[in-house]
């Protein structure tokens, strides 16, 4: 099975450094459809994937078009002013709709920044994905509306959060899983190699669901992996799969088969998802600067939308009626964000003292008793001193 | 008229397509006047500090107004573009002012950009820079930073217009009296200063109580260019973006003065009216080092390393340095001392797609000569490829400019601010020349050396130019020198 095609990383992570302890999966990357939009058969991953049906396959694509729809108004919300920063997903939609789709109600997500087609996959609503980036609020949602922690920004802070929380599932007996993401350039940070430790040691029910997407900011991942990521995890004693992250079947089915093995006491499991971001870091990031044009050429060629929409083709599903339905669809869902990002109110000053402690502090009722009493000094804004 | 047709105008003020960035340049309007325009249709390409970003238009409508020409560099918070919207009271809550969402309340002395005239929209606050990141709020406030005096006066200055146009008197033309005191500024305004290469003590504070203010510093920047030395002429700098404002009389290109080509005519400005410049020649037959350069590119111990007459020139100005010690100083007109520096920072006159930078090399003076060599080829690549970290810029005790890879022989290279002397290396050249009591083709270089008279004699300098050329003449007559 040539898969010339198959996206590796960079050269100097090609793994020819180190002979040694496989991990549990090869170094090439599990796919299920190529860059062409062929279904290739798998002998082990398609028996995870019978139940996707060609209807199924639609509405995976009208998810990878609405996410990607919604990065682009988000982009577009940023550079009109509105947005303060947004990280754009482009190019990760497969990773994370694959994944993100994978998931049962009660598990629990521990995303970085990036992340929001997982939450979109999670029932976000539209105008909490925005709420900090406008700066309107500290915090987007109530992580148990809909299971998904707000987004961390510090690098790799949440795979301890997760792994925690797997540790709390072992506690309550129960068969939900914590799944974190992250990406190449967290696995450096400490944190994520904690929380390996502490997932192994454990057996807790958490999958590290890294999106390799070649660049931690301007650092090119060859920098910080000379093999391939997915063959540190074997050496904390957890299982790995390295999986074509712009493949939406393929992560779909790696993250079903994690997910079988922490519900059933099977313990943590690491996949790397191969991917690419084809935007900035963030709308503050001009990639162009420290990025070779050729490489994004190289990666539209395995654009993770463009393959399924080959295959839907190839299947007789990509009508007409269809494409015009999940654009409608998406537009809609791109004014439904921008009207609300725009409608969103300004927050009051004494917002800040909301949603610190849960029960009554005394401390924190003195300060904002001084501060009602500071804002109610300036004349002609004391709608807010009334008390 | 029907009752639907209601119109609006919608002004667009640029947003802070960064994290903090005060201003970004209109590199090219994708739309005219009256064009219609949809949602995000990309109306402008726009230069920040970061990156080149495309503008998409925030509303559907009509393109009212452009208020600011491709090529201005605008405020953050300045409007820029009007739109004329239908329906405005149904649809969509576009009321919300199109500004960055977290405007602060207005603070009344802290104008960012005058809005030309009356705005049609009602005035949305003004972005107040408070995120992390927001450096350049400090050029924006009047408040004391530290070690405030007493009249410190209860106005802000104002921040200046975002295009630098008035010329005022040139830096050097201002008034000279030296005081002993160190001129009152603010350390935005000193480090402005020093980037710009304007001595504080050259200028008049217009701020309260005297104090040097940004605008005092950029109003000396402003002043005529200087002319540059040969072989320092930097790349091309056109601005981006549609043609500048052709004279309408005589076939001539108006190019407003700013980026790279404002900093290095006011540091040359600077150099040329501060430090009496003499220039020295000396013209070498260099043959021996040419031979000791192909022996070094076959050598082991060289492989994969660039040598070039450049790297010789530099070690042996190291050598010298350590004898003529006076020509790698500094003239502090304000403490009236000078500052002779233990180690050789040394600069290199670089094109680079930015202009003229002069990177240095710390402590040439202890590299071995294929460290010098690598430190010379990555410092121009870096250069060459606009990387250059703007520590490598500062600090430099020294300077070499290679005009020989122009071709050309000589000239007088105005000293890089704040550095004792210049040496111009001009190109090697066959040529015919006294060699062994006949004339033999031989390979001839001249040497230039500006030095800044007020702290290297005659004396100093000839020595030091003679010591280079004897060790170029004859790389073995180090032997003798260290």
């Amino acid at each position: 099975m040539a898969q010339d095609d198959t996206p590796r990383g960079p050269e100097t992570g090609s793994g020819a450094i180190l002979p040694g302890p496989p991990h549990d999966g090869a170094d090439d990357p599990v796919q299920l459809i190529d860059q062409h939009g062929v279904r290739r058969p798998h002998g082990h991953y398609d028996e995870l994937i019978t139940d996707v049906d060609g209807a199924a396959l639609r509405k995976l694509y009208e998810d990878m078009v609405v996410v990607r729809r919604i990065d682009a108004e988000a982009t577009a919300l940023q550079r009109q002013g509105e947005l303060a920063l947004w990280p754009p997903l482009l190019g990760q939609e497969a990773a994370q709709i694959g994944s993100g789709r994978a998931l049962r109600e009660d598990d629990f997500v521990f995303s970085s920044y990036r992340e929001n087609a997982v939450a979109y996959c999670r029932g976000v609503d539209l105008t909490d994905l925005l709420r900090v980036w406008r700066g309107n609020a500290s915090s987007g949602w109530d992580p148990y509306s809909i299971n998904m922690a707000t987004p961390q920004v510090i690098i790799g802070a949440q795979t301890l959060h997760a792994t925690g929380y797997a540790m709390g599932i072992l506690q309550d007996g129960a068969d939900s899983v914590a799944v974190t993401y992250f990406g190449d350039g967290a696995t450096s940070q400490g944190d994520v190699n904690e929380a390996m430790v502490f997932a192994a040691s454990y057996q807790a029910p958490v999958i590290f669901f890294c999106q390799n997407n070649q660049w931690a900011i301007s650092e090119p991942v060859g920098l910080q992996a000379h093999v391939p990521i997915a063959r540190r995890a074997p050496g904390f004693g957890i299982p790995s799969v390295r999986v074509d992250g712009n493949d939406v079947l393929a992560c779909l089915a790696v993250t079903r088969e994690a997910l079988a093995r922490a519900r059933s006491g099977g313990g943590p499991t690491f996949i790397e998802a191969v991917t690419y971001r084809m935007g900035p870091h963030t709308t503050a990031d001009d990639p162009k600067r420290y990025r070779d044009a050729n490489e994004l050429e190289d990666w539209t060629a395995r654009d993770p939308l463009a393959r399924v929409a080959t295959l839907l083709d190839s299947l007789g599903l990509l009508d007409a009626d269809y494409t015009d339905s999940v654009k409608a669809t998406a537009d809609a869902i791109a004014a439904e964000l921008r009207q609300g990002c725009l409608s969103m109110p300004e927050p009051e000053p004494l917002d800040v003292f909301k949603h610190v402690y849960s029960a009554p502090n005394s401390w924190l009722d003195r300060q904002q008793d001084h501060y009602e009493r500071y804002l109610a000094s300036f004349a002609e804004a004391s709608q807010e001193g009334s008390r | 008229m029907t009752t639907t047709t209601s119109t609006t105008v919608k002004e667009f003020r640029l947003p802070d397509l960064g994290e903090g960035l005060t201003e970004s340049e209109i590199v090219q309007w994708h739309v005219g006047e009256g064009d219609t325009v949809e949602l995000n249709q990309i109306i402008a390409d726009v230069e920040t500090a970061k990156a080149v970003v495309e503008l998409p238009s925030p509303y559907a409508g009509t393109v009212l107004r452009l208020h600011e020409a491709a090529g201005t560099v605008v405020d953050v918070g300045a409007p820029i573009v009007s739109f004329e919207v239908a329906g405005e009271p149904g649809k969509t809550p576009t009321t919300t002012p199109s500004v960055p969402p977290a405007s602060a309340p207005e603070t009344a002395s802290d104008e960012v950009a005058a809005p030309p005239d009356g705005d049609t929209d009602a005035a949305p606050a003004k972005r107040e820079p408070n995120l992390v990141g927001y450096g350049a709020a400090l050029e924006k406030s009047g408040r004391p930073q530290r070690r405030s005096r007493a009249h410190q006066a209860g106005t802000a200055e104002a921040t200046p217009p975002p295009v630098v146009k008035p010329v005022e008197q040139p830096a050097a033309a201002a008034s000279a009296q030296a005081p002993a005191e160190r001129p009152r500024s603010t350390p935005p305004v000193r480090k402005l200063a020093r980037d710009l290469g304007i001595a504080l003590e050259t200028l008049t504070g217009s701020g309260p109580g005297g104090l040097i203010v940004r605008d005092d510093v950029l109003a000396a920047a402003d002043g005529s260019p200087a002319e540059l030395s040969p072989g320092q002429q930097p790349a091309g700098e056109p601005p981006a973006g549609e043609p500048p404002a052709t004279d309408t009389a005589a076939r001539q290109t108006r190019t407003p003065i700013r980026g790279m080509r404002k900093h290095t005519a006011a540091a040359m400005v600077a150099s040329a009216f501060t430090a009496p410049h003499v220039t020295e020649f000396l013209t070498i037959d260099v043959t021996p080092t040419m031979e000791l350069l192909t022996e070094l590119k076959a050598s082991r111990a060289f492989e994969g390393t660039r040598v070039t007459p450049l790297t010789i020139v530099a070690k042996a100005l190291c050598i010298a340095v350590a004898r003529n010690p006076t020509v790698n100083s500094s003239w502090d007109e304000q403490a009236q001392e000078i500052v002779q520096y233990a180690d050789v920072n040394l600069g290199i006159a670089a094109a680079t797609p930015r202009g003229l930078l002069v990177p240095n090399i710390r402590a040439a003076q202890s590299l071995s000569l294929v460290d010098l060599a690598r430190s010379l080829a990555s410092l121009t690549e870096t250069a060459r490829a606009g990387k250059t970290p703007p520590a490598d810029l500062t600090g430099g005790t020294i300077s070499i400019t290679n005009i020989g890879v122009f071709g050309i022989d000589a000239g007088t290279p105005i000293l890089n601010p704040g550095e004792a002397a210049i040496l111009a290396m001009g190109a090697v050249r066959s040529t015919p020349w006294e060699y062994q009591g006949a004339v033999a083709l031989r390979s001839v270089m001249t040497l230039s050396l500006s030095f800044d008279h007020r702290l290297v004699d005659g004396e100093q300098g000839s020595r030091f130019l003679a010591d280079i050329g004897t060790i170029l003449r004859n790389p073995a007559m180090v032997l003798t020198m260290v």
